[in-house]
């Protein structure tokens, strides 16, 4: 019996083991002095091979530096660095990682979560110019932009001909023109993935940006106070547009970017003719197609329209971007790190590898892909570039203002309930 | 999410100790015509008690209480998911919960899949039931294609019928053309108004298999010669169906509302990839609600008190259907049986009586 007893115990205890063993620590930790953890999205190559060469770079100019690089999917790194986050423990969260500004980087701050870059890295930040300004809380910058991007209209070049559109709309008449063209063609117009709710938002965004003085907007960022009566008459323009029937059958249900029936889908087997996307869409379109070239040749892109009698800039542009960021409790040299990833021969290789739009502006004519380099010329001659609302503000007031948003486009919501929900959300974040 | 486990959780005390009851009445007849000490037996006992249920408690505790705890703890703080949890806000979470419009209809939207499935898939499952006890050709074929459904990962089933319901490009939109009808403009998940009702249609068309399977499995309990009195008797197949099959399937189907239940409180993969809760929250539930609030915009404050109050419905219907419905099942057990014996007894006599 006694035999017995000790076999039971022993697989009590081993049980007990294995149930508490999955505490145990990874090695995606931070290590010692001279180990740096990065972690990055481009897991595809070339981008993944690219960065895998300039970590080995860094370390031949640096004798003794180890740079670990952990390539994950977009969705699983945000995953994984809330977890890492959330432990607190220094071990586990990366050194040198990205941040999307706005409210959510003030919230890392906060926490004392993110190291300021300020003096480190003065040079860096004088390069980039007024980009940074997304990544600052408080005056002071806690990232390094390497990719803005601004959202505007993919359009097909093809179908505009077909449908007898000479030239790209300037102001909203000249878009409701072209809209009510394309349905003559019989060509639905535009696509949007309202089942993901930020691509809808980002019309309200851009209405905004229209309507509001740069002014009223950066106070907004920082009071979280929506009153002025410019947030509801943007939200009035998203009903007008709305109003006007331009998005593809089925708008509501339809995914941002999943599979050809996403609107990136739709825009890239050319069921409609245009979207309003980021910078990112030509890559997205490109992984929907069979043959891996999305639209290809008839990709065309053009600014958001103006609106008559709107109080911002007709210049300023809505989009958004990563930006490198350090750990508090990160090794020296994660800074360097961060600051070499910036430099002209990085950032030169990034705009040739096709993976995003550099902030260096030496690195700006590597550029190869003619959308993007049309698109990255309005970019720098933009007064100003208005973050995403839903990072500017962070994702809780973010996330209220774009179930609103959604809401008008279901036709169940008014301009004024934009406001109030933000509005709501924001008073809690106080 | 987290009732989820706490079912077993409750169930698994009361095997522990049924079991062990068992056990220990067993053991004890031997010991006695034995005569060993009757305190070194209790004590034996209470140590292979303590061996068998440690394990399982210390796996309760880990992954059933510590998460509740937890939750319970998050929810009384303004926290975002990073950094100490230093401001304590007491119940607001709760009440801007309660408050919150989207809660309220996701709760109403849960409601709506617990009384919808119930009401479709009981009659339906019956029905089909019945149909699949006759023999026939291709029974067996007959029961597996109905049992598929429920076999395939209700992610794998929800991206299929996302598929099938894809607006104007999807198979169901062909077809409601090619019949002359048109279908609606959003598609048929895009309507808010009719959203739920189509996530609720694939809910049965996904969880039908498994009534039916336990509805046959019960069928094939009911003692044959009550059929054969009732044939004697000369009721026809209906009469023989309505008196004798479905009553005595009354324990199965109760046990098997209370499944449909606690799964229809939970619901959220198939909702989650067929519309993520939209269109303008047509078909959110509570579970949906709290992964938005929680991993989405951050508020893990709001979201541990939805999953709280989450855990408190599920819990109180739980108990509720318990004591009130299933509690016949469990207790009059006895009655039950004796019940049909009777009624065989009854007609075995009759018959005698009339021969």
């Amino acid at each position: 019996m006694s035999r017995k007893t000790q076999a039971l115990a022993a697989l009590c205890a081993g049980l007990m083991i294995a149930a508490t063993g999955c505490g145990g620590s990874g090695d995606s930790g931070g290590g010692d002095d001279n180990t740096i953890v990065w972690w990055h999205n481009s897991n595809n190559d070339p981008g993944m091979g690219y960065y895998e060469q300039v970590a080995k770079d860094f370390e031949k100019a640096n004798p003794g530096v180890d740079v670990k690089v952990q390539a994950f999917a977009h969705e699983d790194m945000l995953t994984k660095l809330d977890a890492a986050f959330q432990s607190g423990d220094p071990e586990q969260i990366p050194d040198v990682y990205m941040e999307r500004g706005g409210g959510e980087l003030a919230d890392h701050v906060e926490a004392g979560l993110t190291k300021d870059l300020s003096e480190d890295a003065a040079e860096e930040i004088d390069m980039i110019g007024g980009s940074t300004a997304g990544w600052q809380v408080d005056g002071k910058t806690y990232a390094l932009p390497f990719s803005i991007g601004i959202v505007g209209f993919w359009y097909n070049k093809d179908l505009f001909e077909k449908a007898g559109i000479t030239e790209t709309p300037e102001t909203m008449d000249d878009f409701y023109d072209t809209v009510e063209k394309l349905k003559a063609a019989n060509i639905q117009p535009v696509s949007v993935g309202g089942k993901d709710a930020w691509p809808a938002a980002h019309y309200y965004y851009w209405t905004a940006v229209r309507e509001c003085s740069q002014d009223v907007l950066d106070s907004a960022v920082k009071s979280l106070d929506f009153s002025d009566p410019c947030f509801e008459k943007a939200g009035e323009d998203v009903e007008d547009i709305v109003a006007k029937k331009p998005f593809n059958k089925g708008f509501l249900s339809t995914g941002a970017q999943e599979g050809p029936t996403s609107a990136s889908g739709l825009l890239a087997t050319e069921k409609v003719a245009m979207e309003l996307a980021g910078h990112w869409e030509p890559g997205v379109m490109q992984g929907i197609t069979e043959d891996k070239k999305g639209l290809g040749e008839k990709t065309g892109w053009f600014p958001f329209p103006t609106i008559e009698g709107g109080q911002g800039d007709p210049g300023a542009q809505m989009g958004g971007g990563d930006a490198w960021a350090v750990s508090e409790g990160a090794p020296e040299k994660s800074v360097d790190f961060a600051k070499y990833l910036l430099s002209t021969d990085v950032q030169k290789g990034f705009a040739e590898n096709g993976m995003g739009l550099p902030t260096n502006p030496d690195a700006i004519e590597s550029l190869t892909d003619p959308a993007l380099a049309s698109l990255i010329r309005v970019r720098d001659s933009a007064p100003y570039v208005q973050l995403y609302f839903d990072t500017a503000f962070g994702q809780s007031v973010g996330g209220a203002m774009n179930d609103a948003i959604i809401n008008v486009f279901a036709g169940k919501g008014s301009a004024a309930d934009i406001v109030k929900a933000t509005q709501a959300a924001a008073d809690k974040e106080k | 999410m987290t009732h989820d486990v706490t079912d077993p959780a409750r169930a698994v005390p009361g095997h522990a100790t049924s079991g062990t009851r068992r056990t220990a009445s067993v053991r004890r007849a031997p010991g006695g015509t034995k005569g060993a000490g009757p305190s070194g037996d209790t004590w034996r006992k209470r140590l292979e008690i303590l061996v068998f249920v440690t394990p399982a408690l210390a796996l309760i505790a880990l992954f059933v209480a510590w998460p509740i705890i937890t939750a319970v703890r998050f929810s009384v703080y303004d926290w975002k998911g990073f950094g100490d949890l230093t401001d304590f806000v007491g119940l607001e979470n709760y009440a801007e919960v309660l408050g919150d419009e989207v809660f309220r209809s996701a709760v109403a939207h849960n409601a709506v899949i617990v009384v919808g499935s119930i009401l479709l898939q009981l009659p339906l499952g019956v029905a089909i039931a019945l149909l699949l006890n006759r023999r026939m050709r291709g029974q067996g074929l007959l029961r597996t294609i109905i049992f598929v459904p429920y076999v395939l990962a209700e992610v794998i089933a929800a991206v299929v019928w996302l598929q099938l319901l894809q607006p104007q490009y999807g198979f169901v939109d062909a077809l409601t053309t090619q019949v002359g009808l048109t279908p609606p403009d959003q598609g048929w998940l895009g309507t808010p108004e009719y959203a739920l009702w189509i996530v609720l249609l694939v809910l049965t068309w996904k969880y039908l298999g498994l009534a039916v399977l336990l509805f046959l499995a019960a069928m094939q309990g009911v003692p044959e010669e009550l059929y054969e009195a009732a044939q004697l008797d000369g009721a026809s197949w209906w009469q023989t169906q309505r008196q004798i099959t479905i009553p005595l399937l009354g324990p199965t189907m109760r046990t098997w509302a209370f499944l449909s239940m606690i799964g229809s409180i939970q619901c959220f993969d198939m909702i989650w990839v067929l519309t993520q809760g939209g269109p303008a929250n047509a078909t959110a539930t509570m579970a949906t609600y709290l992964i938005d609030e929680g991993t989405k915009r951050h508020n893990y404050g709001i979201a541990g008190a939805a999953s709280v109050i989450l855990f408190v419905i599920a819990f109180a219907m739980a108990l509720a259907y318990q004591v009130l419905v299933l509690r016949r099942d469990t207790q009059d057990d006895t009655k039950r049986y004796t019940r049909a014996e009777s009624a065989l007894v009854g007609t075995l006599f009759r018959k005698r009586k009339a021969a």
